[in-house]
C-alpha cells in the first residue's frame, strides 16, 4: 500500500463532492482524507484527495476514473517531492497550573499557536505535514487530548507553474452534435 | 469561451420572432427534445411531468408512445437506439416514475447505449421535504450513468437537454438523465437552442497515437498466435467494415462477444465464434493459447475472461478502447491505445500495411481449425420427441426474413440465440449483456420495431423474463408496432435451474415456473407452486397473448415448428407471441463455470476438450 496525493480541478457544481466521494465507494478505492475549497476562479473547486492504493495500475484507475466524471476539469498526482502538503489540527490537551507550561513548550516546539485557554485545558491550532502533527500530538499525548478536529491534507506544486492555469487553458467549448451516434445500423 | 458555429443545414431552423420567443419551460423542453432530434419517446406522465405533457401533444415532430411501465419505456429507448443509432429517449415523472427507470439506465450504462432519460421532479422548493412522489432520481442514478442533471431553472432547459444528447451519444455512449422540476416546467422562459456546450471536463479522445499504433502492428505481424478480440464498442463505432479488412488483411483469426455478435461475419472463415463462459470452445481457446490479443472496443469482462489470473497467460495485450479507464483495469495492457474504433482500426491497417511483412500464422491456423472442427456448435435433440430448444431458435433464424432484428432475455435461451442464430449482419442483436436484465426482450424489441418499421424484429424470451415485461404487448398492440416474440418456454428460471443441476445436487428450489410444460422429467416437486394450480400451464401464453391484442401460437412438437414459425412471420399487422413448449432439462454447452479458468472449459456435461500442446510452449 502506498500513499498519493491527488489534486482534482472541478467545476463548482451542485452533487460534485457527492460524484467524488460516490465513486470512491463504489469502485472500493481507499481514501485517506479529502479537501475541497474554492480557488481564484470562482467557478473552479479543488479537491484534495490522499489515497491509498496496492500499486502503480490502481493509481492509474483511480485516476482514470476520475477524469471520466464530467465536472472534473483535471487530475494531478502531486508528489511529495515537488509539493508543499499541509495539514491543519485544532487539539485541545488537558493542561493544568503544574503542566500548562510544559504544554506549551511542546506547542512552541512544533510552532502551534494558543487560540485558547481554560484553568484545565489549552486549545493548540497547528499546521504541517502529517508526520510533523503525528509528532507532536504524540508529544501532547502523555497530557491527556481531550479533544481532536482535523483536516485533510491541501498540496500546491512548488515552482511557478499553476494547476489552474493549466486546467482551464487545457479545456475548450465543444460544438454540439445532435443526438445522432454512430452505428453499424445507422445506413 | 466562445468558438466556432457550425449549424447543419438541415437543423437550421426559421427563427421565431420576439414575441413568440416565450413560452414555458414544458414548451422549452419539447422544442429542444425536437432540436435534438428525437423522433420517438416512449413514457408515462404523471404529476410532476404533467406540463411536459401538455406542449407535447402538438408536437408534430416526436412521436410519443405511452408505454405500460416505465421500465419498458427505458429498455424501448434502448432498442430504439441500437435499431436506429440515434439517442434513445424515455421519459417519466417524479417518484416511482423516476425509479422505475433505474434498471434499464443501469442496463444501458453497463452496454453503453446513448439514452437520455427524462424525469419530472416535484417542485424546488418542495425538493428534500419527502414530498409527495419525491425521489432523489440524480443521487439514486450517479453511478449508472454518464452524467446527470438537476435543473430548477427554465431558463437551462435547452442547454441541458443539448449537452444530453451531446454526452449520450459521443465518447463511450452511455446513459444520461435530465431531472427538471415542476416549477421549471411551468414558469416562462425564452428558447435558446445552444450551439456550443459548456462541457469543460468531457473530451473524449478518438484519434488514437501513432506511436501505439506502430508498436501495436509491430505486434501483429511479429507474432505466431495473435487473435482479434472483438467487443461491442466496433459496434457502436461503425467500425465492422474496417474490422473485416484489418482482419483479411493480416489472418488473424476473430473472436466477438456477446455485446460485438454481428460486428463480423458469423459465418467467415476466419470467425472463430464467441468466447466466454458459454462461448464456442474454440474461441476460447483461440484467447486462452494465443500469444498476442488485440481488444478492439472489449473490456476483458469477467463472463470472458473467466478467472483472471489464469487468462490468456501466454499472451501480450495490445488494448484499444474509447474509454481510457478500461485500458488496464480488468488485464494489464502492454499496449494500451485510446481512440475510436474505428479510427483505431484504420490506422492499424494502415500500419500493418507499412510494415509490409506479413506474420506466419499457418501452425496456429491448423490448432485453430482442429479446435473448430472437433468441438462445433451443437446440441442434443430430445429422445422423447419433444422439442429441442436450440432447434426452435435456430429455425427461427434460418426463417425470419433478410435483415431481421433480434432482441434478447437473459438466460439459457440468450445463450442458444447468441450461438444458434446466424449474426451475420452488425445491429441486428440486441441484448442485455453487462446488467443481464431479464425482462429487456419484449419491450427493447417494441423500441427497435418503433425505430425501424422496415424490419422482422423477433424478441428471443424465455417464460420466466416473458412475465416480467410482457405488458408491453399491448403497448405494441395498440400503437401498430408488430413484434414477433419466440417464447422459449420451459417451465422454468432454465439457467438457474441448469447451474442447481450441476452445482447443487439438482435441488430446484424456486425455480421451477409451473410443472405443466413436460411431465416433470426429474420427479421433483420442489418450488412448485399451490397444489390448485399444479400441472396446468399458468398462465397460458395463447390466451394472455390474444388477451393482450396480439395473435398468439403454440408449438409442442419438431414436426410442426417450420408451419408455426411460417405463420408467425407472416402475420405483420399485430404482434405475434409464439409459446414454444421446449424441454425443461436442456443446457447451454459450452460452459466455464464461474469463478474456473478458461482451462476448465467443458464442452459438454463431463466433455473436458483436449487442446493438445501444441500451442502450450
Amino acid at each position: 500500500m502506498s500513499q498519493h496525493t491527488l489534486s482534482v480541478l472541478v467545476e463548482n457544481t451542485p452533487g460534485i463532492l457527492a460524484r467524488i466521494a460516490a465513486l470512491f465507494s463504489r469502485r472500493g478505492f481507499n481514501i485517506d482524507s479529502l479537501a475541497v475549497g474554492t480557488t481564484e476562479h470562482p467557478d473552479l473547486s479543488r479537491v484534495t484527495i490522499v489515497v491509498r492504493v496496492d500499486d502503480e495500475l490502481s493509481l492509474e484507475q483511480v485516476t482514470k476514473q476520475l477524469n471520466k466524471l464530467v465536472n472534473v476539469l483535471k487530475v494531478v498526482e502531486l508528489a511529495a517531492s515537488d509539493a508543499v502538503q499541509r495539514e491543519l489540527v485544532l487539539v485541545k490537551v488537558r493542561a493544568d497550573n503544574t503542566t500548562r507550561s510544559q504544554v506549551l513548550e511542546i506547542a512552541e516546539l512544533f510552532r502551534a499557536r494558543t487560540v485558547d485557554v481554560a484553568p484545565e485545558a489549552v486549545t493548540l491550532e497547528a499546521t504541517g505535514a502529517g508526520d510533523k502533527l503525528d509528532a507532536m500530538l504524540r508529544m501532547l499525548a502523555q497530557f491527556g487530548i481531550k479533544e481532536l478536529v482535523q483536516s485533510g491534507a491541501i498540496a500546491i506544486g512548488r515552482g511557478s507553474r499553476s494547476l489552474t492555469e493549466r486546467g482551464v487553458r487545457e479545456t475548450r467549448t465543444l460544438r454540439i452534435t445532435s443526438g445522432v451516434a454512430r452505428t453499424a445500423q445507422s445506413a | 469561451m466562445p468558438s466556432t458555429v457550425q449549424e447543419a443545414p438541415a437543423a437550421r431552423l426559421p427563427r421565431m420572432c420576439a414575441a413568440d420567443d416565450t413560452m414555458t419551460g414544458a414548451q422549452s423542453l419539447i422544442r429542444s427534445l425536437e432540436e435534438a432530434g428525437a423522433d420517438t419517446v416512449f413514457g408515462i406522465p404523471g404529476g410532476a411531468i404533467l406540463p411536459a405533457y401538455d406542449p407535447m401533444m402538438d408536437s408534430a415532430r416526436i412521436r410519443h408512445v405511452l408505454v405500460r411501465h416505465e421500465q419498458g419505456a427505458g429498455h424501448a429507448a434502448t432498442g430504439y437506439a441500437q435499431a436506429t443509432g440515434k439517442v434513445g429517449v424515455c421519459i417519466a415523472t417524479s417518484g416511482p416514475g423516476a425509479t422505475n427507470l433505474v434498471t434499464p439506465i443501469a442496463d444501458a450504462h453497463m452496454d453503453s447505449v446513448p439514452l437520455v432519460a427524462i424525469t419530472g421532479q416535484v417542485s424546488s422548493k418542495a425538493i428534500g421535504t419527502d414530498a409527495f412522489q419525491e425521489a432523489d432520481i440524480v443521487g439514486i442514478t450517479m453511478p449508472i450513468t454518464k452524467h446527470n442533471f438537476l435543473v430548477t431553472d427554465a431558463e437551462d432547459i435547452p442547454r441541458t437537454i443539448a449537452e444530453a444528447f451531446h454526452l449520450a451519444s459521443t465518447g463511450r455512449p452511455g446513459p444520461v438523465l435530465v431531472d427538471i422540476t415542476k416549477d421549471a416546467l411551468q414558469a416562462r422562459t425564452t428558447f435558446v437552442w445552444p450551439k456550443t456546450a459548456n462541457l469543460r471536463g468531457y473530451r473524449p479522445k478518438t484519434r488514437p497515437h501513432p506511436r501505439q499504433i506502430r508498436e501495436a502492428a509491430r505486434l501483429i505481424t511479429s507474432s505466431e498466435r495473435p487473435v482479434l478480440y472483438v467487443g461491442g464498442g466496433v459496434l457502436k463505432a461503425g467500425a465492422t467494415a474496417e474490422l473485416r479488412d484489418l482482419a483479411e488483411l493480416t489472418g488473424v483469426p476473430v473472436v466477438t462477444t456477446l455485446m460485438a455478435l454481428g460486428a463480423f461475419p458469423g459465418s467467415h472463415p476466419q470467425h472463430m465464434g464467441m468466447p466466454g463462459m458459454h462461448g464456442d470452445v474454440s474461441a476460447v481457446a483461440a484467447l486462452q493459447k494465443a500469444d498476442l490479443i488485440v481488444a478492439l472496443g472489449a473490456r476483458f469482462d469477467d463472463r470472458v475472461t473467466g478467472r483472471l489470473d489464469t487468462f490468456a497467460p501466454h499472451a501480450k495485450v495490445v488494448h484499444a478502447d474509447i474509454d481510457p479507464a478500461e485500458i488496464s483495469k480488468n488485464r494489464y495492457a502492454d499496449v494500451p491505445i485510446v481512440g475510436d474504433a474505428r479510427e483505431v482500426i484504420d490506422a492499424l491497417a494502415a500500419a500493418v500495411r507499412e510494415e509490409g511483412t506479413a506474420g506466419d500464422y499457418s501452425a496456429w491456423w491448423r490448432d485453430l481449425i482442429r479446435w473448430r472442427d472437433t468441438y462445433p456448435r451443437g446440441y442434443d435433440v430430445p429422445a422423447d420427441g419433444t422439442l429441442s430448444p436450440q432447434l426452435v431458435i435456430e429455425r427461427i433464424g434460418r426463417l425470419a426474413p433478410e435483415g431481421t432484428l433480434f432482441a434478447s432475455g437473459v438466460g439459457q435461451h440468450q445463450m442458444w440465440a447468441a450461438q444458434f442464430l446466424p449474426h451475420d449482419e452488425p445491429g441486428t442483436w440486441f441484448n442485455s449483456g453487462g446488467a443481464g436484465t431479464m425482462g429487456y426482450a419484449v419491450p427493447a424489441a417494441m423500441g427497435a420495431k418503433a425505430g425501424r418499421p422496415d424490419r422482422t424484429v423477433w424478441a428471443i424470451d424465455g417464460d420466466g423474463c416473458f412475465q416480467m415485461t410482457n405488458q408491453e404487448l399491448v403497448t405494441c398492440a395498440l400503437n401498430n408496432i408488430p413484434i414477433k416474440v419466440a417464447v422459449i418456454n420451459n417451465g422454468a428460471l432454465g439457467m438457474v435451474r441448469q447451474w442447481q443441476n450441476l452445482f447443487y445436487g439438482a435441488r430446484f428450489s424456486n425455480t421451477v415456473l409451473h410443472d405443466g410444460a413436460t411431465n416433470a422429467a426429474t420427479g421433483s416437486t420442489r418450488g412448485v407452486g399451490s397444489a390448485a394450480n399444479r400441472g396446468t400451464r399458468v398462465p397460458d401464453f395463447v390466451l394472455l397473448a390474444e388477451a393482450m391484442g396480439c395473435v398468439g401460437l403454440r408449438c409442442e412438437s419438431p414436426d410442426e415448428l417450420d408451419v408455426v414459425i411460417d405463420k408467425a412471420n407472416s402475420v405483420t399487422d399485430r404482434p405475434v407471441v409464439v409459446d414454444f413448449i421446449v424441454h425443461e432439462d436442456a443446457m447451454v454447452w459450452p460452459m466455464v463455470p464461474a469463478g474456473t479458468s478458461n482451462d476448465d472449459i467443458m464442452a459438454a456435461r463431463d466433455v473436458r476438450p483436449d487442446f493438445g500442446d501444441a500451442a502450450d510452449d
